[in-house]
C-alpha cells in the first residue's frame, strides 16, 4: 500500500458545494444508524467477533475484498498506475486472484472446520501457544499501528484534498467508527465493509467513463499514454524481462514469485484483518465461494483504479511529481491523480459521492483493523493468558472495552505519525516483515503433517528476524539492494518482492529442519488440522454453477484471458 | 433483522435524488463556470438516475417484511 505523506501543498484540490456536504453527512448518518439498529445482535461472543457466522458468500465475499479497498488504497495505486503506468494492475491481478482462490479450495476448508476465532488460533491448534503468541503479539501490536498510520494519513489527504482541520478528520471518523463497532461488532462492520463498497462503486466508476469519453478510447489513450511516458507503461508483462526494461524496476522472477506466490498468499490467506470476514461465513460452501466472488470483482477494480491513474496520464495538463518534489515545490504528487480526475470530472453531488467513497473506505479500513484487533486481543492474548475462566459476557464486554482502547491507541499514533514522520516508514515495513514467514508456517502446517510445534514456531520466529535483518541492510546500506534482489538495476518494489521471497525461504527451510529433528506429532492432534488427516467436508449436492470449483475455475479464465490482452 | 441490501438500497437511491437534483438544478439553470470539463454531458442527471433506479429497485426487492 501507498502512503501519502506530503508535508507542504498550498491549496486543495476540490471545494465542495452545499449538496456535496450533505452526500456526507447522510453517509455518516447512516452507518451509525446501521451500528445502532445492530447494537441488540451482538450480545454473545460469537455474534460480536464472528457476526454470528452467519453471513452469506456474497456479504462475506464483498466484505472480504472491502476490507482490502481502502481510500488510501486506492488513490495510492491510482497514483502508480501514473507513474508506473499499466504495471500496476498486477498487483491486483496476479499478486492476489491466484492467492484468493487458494484461500478459498485449499485453505479455507482448514481454517472453517476447525471453528478457529482467529489465524493466531489456527496456530494454537496446529503448533501450540508459543506461536500462537508470536503470531497474536506481532499481529494486534502492528494492527493498531497501522490503522494509526492510516489514520494520520488520510486525514491529511482530507487536509490536502478538501482543506478540512486534521484534528477534526482524525476525531470525527475514529469516534464514529469507535461508536458503530462497539455497538454491533463484526456484523456491523461487515455491513459497512459492503456498504463501502457500493459507494465506492458509484462514486468511482463515472471517472474511467467520463476519461475514456474524453481520451477518445481505449486505443487512443494507449496512443496518448505512448507519446507522454512510453510503450512500456502500456504493457503488463513484455517489458519484464529484465528489471531496466520497465518504468517499476522489476522482472517477471520478482512479480511472479514474490508478489504472487509469497506476498499476496501472505497477505488474502493469512492476514487476519481479511480472513477474518471469511470466517463468519454461514456454512462451508459459503465460505469458499466468499473469497472465489471476491477475486471476481477484484478482477474489475482495476477499471475504478488503475484506468484513472493512465487517464491522468493521457489527459491532465500538468505533470505530476513524486511526493518528495512535490512537498518542496508545492505541485501536485503521483497520489493526487485521482482527487484530480474527480475534480476533472464531477460536479456538485458527483464529488460529494466520490469524497464519501474515499471517507467510507478509510472507515470501512479503519473498522477491519479495530475488528481484527478486537478478535485477536481477546481471544488470543486476554483468554489464554491473562483471564482463562472469565464468562462469554466477560469476553463480549472486553471486545467492547478493547475496541474503543484500539481506536484510542490508533488515535494516539496518529499524533505520533504527526510529530515524527519517520515512524510511518518503520510501521508500514514493520507490518511487511511478518506476512511472507506467517504464509510459510500456516501453509506448512496444513499441507505438511510432519511439521511440529517447534518447527513452526522457530521457522516463523527465524524467518521474521530474516525479514527484519535483509530491510536493516537496505536502509544502512541501499547498495544492498542489489544482492537482495540479485540485480543492479532493482528499484524500491523489487525491495519487497524478493525480501519477502528470501524469508519465506528461510521460514520454510527451518520449519522443515527443525520439525526433522524433533519428535513428530501424533495424528490423532492433527485431525481437521492438517491434509491426509482431515476430512475436508463436501459442499452439499448442488448444481455445478453453485460449485466453487466451478466459479474458480471461471476466475482463472477470465485472469489467464486478461493477462494476455494485456501482455 | 433488516437485509444489508436494503441499508445500501436507501444509499443508493438518497444519492441518487440528491445528484439528479442537483443536475435537473444545471440544466435548468446552467452556471457561467461550470469548473469541469465535459459538463455538456450532464453527467450528475444521468448517473443520478441510475443511482436512484438501482437503490429504487433494492429498496423494494429487500424491504423488511412485517413479521405474521
Amino acid at each position: 500500500m501507498t502512503l501519502m505523506v506530503a508535508t507542504a501543498l498550498p491549496t486543495q484540490l476540490v471545494r465542495l458545494s452545499p449538496i456535496d456536504i450533505v452526500i456526507v453527512a447522510f453517509y455518516f448518518a447512516l452507518v451509525l444508524s446501521i451500528g445502532w439498529y445492530l447494537r441488540g445482535r451482538a450480545n454473545t461472543g460469537e455474534d460480536f467477533f464472528m457476526a454470528g457466522r452467519e453471513m452469506t458468500a456474497w456479504v462475506a465475499g464483498l466484505s472480504f475484498l472491502s476490507a482490502n479497498l481502502g481510500a488510501l488504497e486506492l488513490m495510492g495505486w491510482a497514483g502508480s498506475a501514473y507513474q508506473y503506468g499499466i504495471l500496476a494492475t498486477h498487483w491486483y491481478w496476479i499478486g492476489a486472484i491466484p492467492a484468493m482462490l487458494f484461500l478459498a479450495l485449499v485453505m479455507m476448508p482448514f481454517y472453517y472446520i476447525s471453528k478457529t476465532h482467529s489465524v493466531p488460533g489456527y496456530l494454537k491448534l496446529r503448533f501450540g501457544e508459543s506461536s500462537r503468541a508470536l503470531s497474536a503479539v506481532s499481529f494486534a501490536f502492528m494492527t493498531v499501528l497501522m490503522s494509526g498510520v492510516n489514520m494520520f494519513a488520510m486525514a491529511k489527504v482530507m487536509q490536502i484534498v478538501l482543506g478540512w482541520d486534521i484534528n477534526f478528520s482524525i476525531w470525527v471518523s475514529s469516534l464514529t467508527v469507535a461508536i458503530y463497532v462497539t455497538l454491533g461488532g463484526l456484523r456491523s462492520a461487515i455491513f459497512n465493509e459492503v456498504l463501502q463498497f457500493f459507494l465506492i462503486w458509484a462514486g468511482a466508476l463515472l471517472i474511467p467513463i467520463l476519461g475514456l469519453y474524453e481520451a477518445g478510447g481505449w486505443t487512443n489513450l494507449k496512443v496518448l499514454i505512448t507519446q507522454r511516458a512510453s510503450e512500456q507503461y502500456i504493457h503488463l508483462w513484455s517489458g519484464l524481462g529484465s528489471f531496466s526494461n520497465n518504468p517499476m524496476g522489476i522482472n517477471w522472477v520478482g512479480i511472479v514469485f514474490g508478489l504472487g506466490a509469497i506476498i499476496s498468499m501472505g497477505y488474502w490467506t493469512t492476514d487476519f484483518l481479511v480472513v477474518q470476514r471469511i470466517l463468519a461465513a454461514k456454512d462451508i460452501r459459503s465460505a469458499e465461494m466468499a473469497p472465489i466472488i471476491g477475486a471476481g470483482f477484484k478482477m474489475f477494480v482495476p477499471i475504478i483504479v488503475i484506468l484513472p491513474g493512465l487517464l491522468g496520464l493521457a489527459v491532465l495538463p500538468e505533470k505530476l511529481v513524486p511526493e518528495s518534489v512535490a512537498a518542496a515545490t508545492g505541485a501536485h504528487s503521483y497520489n493526487d491523480v485521482l482527487p484530480l480526475m474527480l475534480a476533472r470530472y464531477c460536479g456538485p453531488g458527483l464529488l460529494g459521492l466520490g469524497v464519501t467513497a474515499l471517507i467510507a473506505g478509510f472507515m470501512s479500513g479503519m473498522a477491519g483493523n479495530v475488528s481484527a484487533f478486537t478478535t485477536v486481543w481477546t481471544y488470543d492474548i486476554y483468554r489464554p493468558f491473562i483471564n482463562r475462566t472469565g464468562s462469554d459476557h466477560h469476553y463480549v464486554n472486553m471486545g467492547r472495552w478493547t475496541t474503543v482502547v484500539g481506536v484510542l491507541i490508533s488515535v494516539g499514533t496518529a499524533y505520533l505519525v504527526m510529530q515524527f514522520a519517520s515512524i510511518m516508514d518503520y510501521v508500514q515495513a514493520l507490518f511487511s516483515f511478518f506476512i511472507a514467514p506467517l504464509f510459510g508456517t500456516v501453509v506448512l502446517g496444513m499441507l505438511w503433517k510432519r511439521a511440529t510445534g517447534s518447527g513452526g514456531f522457530w521457522g516463523l520466529l527465524c524467518g521474521t528476524l530474516s525479514s527484519i535483518g535483509m530491510w536493516t541492510w537496505v536502509k544502512i546500506d541501499p547498495s544492498a539492494l542489489r544482492y537482495v534482489a540479485l540485480s543492479p538495476h532493482a528499484k524500491g518494489l523489487a525491495q519487497d518482492m524478493f525480501q519477502a521471497l528470501w524469508s519465506f525461504v528461510v521460514c520454510v527451510t527451518v520449519t522443515v529442519a527443525v520439525s526433522l529433528a524433533t519428535k513428530p506429532m501424533a495424528d490423532g492432534q492433527l485431525t481437521g488440522l492438517v491434509y491426509g488427516l482431515t476430512e475436508v467436508p463436501s459442499v452439499g449436492d448442488v448444481p455445478l454453477y453453485q460449485k466453487p470449483l466451478f466459479w474458480a475455475a471461471v476466475v482463472t479464465v477470465v485472469f489467464f484471458v486478461l493477462n494476455i490482452i494485456f501482455w | 433483522m433488516v437485509s444489508i441490501w436494503f441499508f445500501i438500497g436507501i444509499s443508493l437511491a438518497v444519492n441518487g435524488a440528491l445528484i439528479l437534483g442537483a443536475g435537473i438544478y444545471q440544466l435548468v439553470v446552467p452556471p457561467a463556470n461550470p469548473g469541469i470539463v465535459l459538463f455538456n454531458l450532464h453527467a450528475n442527471v444521468w448517473w443520478g438516475a441510475v443511482l436512484l433506479a438501482v437503490g429504487l429497485i433494492y429498496c423494494v426487492k429487500f424491504a423488511p417484511k412485517p413479521q405474521s
